[in-house]
């Protein structure tokens, strides 16, 4: 098991002291690990023993053809496949050592946050969008929303556009825009993960660009893990990538070593074009 | 090189072009002949008493329909109530909760329901509430329209909610909001619109309605005592006005024909400048 951890010693966080030294820039510590996660949709196996490792505070990418389990996968770490029916999911999947499939849904999404392909913002004001996770998480008092809105969309590089409309309804915003809207809600209930499927697929090059600045920077305060199809897009932004392939990871690794000199001949295969 | 069009298929076409043309006219035509017939009967009679005025005993002329207009408003307000809310949460319960054979299951019952006669629906209110109270109330007739809105409630909150994309509904899930909060504080909202002006349609379909009050609403011919009294509507107002001797009382029935078919005309108008205006942003 664990085929992607490079063979270093994985560490038991429940076993870890909760002291809040800095980890070391070298080796950080797994915010997130599966371990041989098998999903089935009705009897069809789209995930076969995944097994591995997300470093805290880092961008890890999954790439892989359409279909290959990369998006199934991101959605089993927020659960929300199981708002589909007829699903099933066994293995371990442990959040800060706990394992997630046995915590309480909402909790488990509240913490592990989620950005989809296609943006898609509430029928809402910009502020209500962006103040939606607290409200439903039972936080009322306003300065405290107040506070969180505009620090999310100032995280997200979008305070300065909209801080003068913030009570105009998110559909006015461009395509742009509006994803960075759902990176801000997604944000606003600071979660220790974020998962983004895609996030840039239906955006121009400047859009996208500025996508990638920000998870750039959001690293600094949260995990981060990306699905993309997007080669150089991998390439330019994460830490380490995984390579998925029919429903299994072939490998996963630090960035640089998959697109220079990756283990398996498949991520070969792939990253140089030769199929996919 | 063109082709040739044969002259048979020129003929054919031309003919397909016209009837069709013919019936579309007719259809319109319908409409308006009925409006303007209403307009020509109804408005020459309308005047200022037709609305403050209860009507007046048997072989005086003069009067108006007073107790009719403000008994029609109550009725429906009171259909509203018990309708709306009923179809609005089973819509709910439809679109994003059932599966699959049991939606299936509920929406052929509901289609069912629909079809029911609405003679048939005003026996309902009286077996369920005129017999056990021993007499025509307001009340009954409310719950008799009340329970012709439920099918159209239903199926029209399924429909509108099912048009909310599931992206927002995920959106909102990935939050860790639950699913009754993804429902009633997203998709519904999303929703709202639509929804608002689906159940505006759905009154003013049920305002028209007279078999329903006959057993149930009874009709009266000056103010109601109340709500557990019988009350003038003004459908039963133009049915019993209409079938009199009277031709003062015939003049009465044709200006409240008009003034229901504009009451009616301007809520659909309504409902549908809602609709047209598209999901907007929900209020703060």
């Amino acid at each position: 098991m664990l085929v992607a951890t490079q063979g270093q010693p994985v560490l038991n966080p429940a076993a870890s002291l909760p002291a809040q030294a800095p980890a070391p820039k070298t080796q950080p510590a797994s915010k997130l690990i599966a371990r041989n996660i098998n999903f089935h949709y009705g009897s069809f196996q789209a995930l076969h023993d995944i097994s591995l490792e997300i470093p805290t505070h880092r961008i890890t990418a999954f790439i892989g053809p359409s279909g290959c389990g990369k998006s199934t996968f991101l959605r089993t770490m927020n659960r929300m496949n199981e708002t589909l029916r007829n699903t099933h999911v066994d293995g371990e999947l442990l959040l800060d050592g706990e394992n997630l499939l046995t915590l309480d849904v909402t909790d488990v999404r509240r913490r592990v946050g989620m950005v989809f392909q296609k943006s898609n913002p509430f029928a809402k004001t910009i502020f209500d969008n962006v103040a939606y996770g607290l409200r439903v998480n039972g936080i009322r008092k306003k300065s405290i929303i107040d506070e969180a809105v505009e620090r999310s969309l100032t995280h997200a590089a979008l305070w300065s556009e909209v801080k003068d409309k913030l009570q105009k309804p998110a559909s006015a915003l461009s395509g742009g825009q509006q994803q960075r809207l759902c990176i801000a809600r997604a944000l606003a209930v600071e979660p220790e993960v974020l998962l983004l499927d895609e996030p840039c697929s239906a955006l121009d090059p400047i859009a996208t660009l500025k996508i990638e600045e920000l998870l750039f920077q959001l690293k600094e305060m949260t995990t981060i893990v990306i699905v993309t199809h997007n080669m150089q897009q991998a390439a330019r932004l994460a830490d380490r990538t995984g390579f998925f392939l029919l429903g299994r990871l072939i490998e996963l690794d630090d960035t640089r070593r998959i697109f220079q000199n990756p283990g398996k001949k498949e991520t070969e295969d792939y990253v140089t074009g030769r199929f996919g | 090189m063109t082709l040739e069009i044969s002259p048979r298929r020129r003929v054919i076409n031309f003919v397909m072009l016209s009837l069709s043309g013919v019936c579309t006219v007719l259809v319109i035509a319908v409409l308006f002949f009925i409006l303007g017939y209403l307009f020509v009967h109804g408005a020459r009679s309308l005047n200022w008493n037709f609305f403050t005025k209860l009507p007046k005993p048997a072989g005086e002329t003069g009067g108006g329909m007073a107790n009719a207009i403000v008994g029609s408003g109550k009725v429906l307000l009171l259909a509203t109530v018990v309708g709306v809310p009923v179809g609005f949460l089973a819509g709910v319960y439809l679109a994003e909760y059932s599966g699959k054979t049991f939606a299936f299951v509920i929406r052929y019952v509901v289609d069912l329901l629909n079809g029911v006669p609405s003679i048939v629906i005003g026996i309902v209110g009286y077996a369920l509430v005129v017999r056990p109270m021993h007499h025509y109330s307001t009340l009954a007739g409310g719950i008799a329209l009340g329970i012709m809105m439920i099918p159209i409630a239903v199926r029209t909150t399924e429909e509108f909610l099912r048009a909310v994309p599931n992206s927002m509904r995920e959106g909102a899930m990935a939050l860790g909001a639950t699913k009754a909060q993804t429902v009633f504080t997203v998709v519904v909202p999303a929703a709202a619109s639509g929804l608002m002006s689906g159940m505006m349609l759905n009154l003013a379909r049920v305002a028209g309605e007279t078999a329903p009050l006959l057993f149930t609403a009874l009709g009266n011919m000056f103010w109601s005592k109340g709500w557990l009294a019988p009350i003038a509507t003004l459908p039963v107002m133009i049915y019993n006005y209409a079938i009199a001797p009277d031709e003062d009382l015939h003049q009465q029935a044709w200006a409240a024909g008009f003034v229901l078919l504009l009451l009616i005309l301007v809520v659909n108008v309504t409902a549908r400048m809602i609709i047209a205006r598209g999901p907007a942003s929900s209020r703060r």
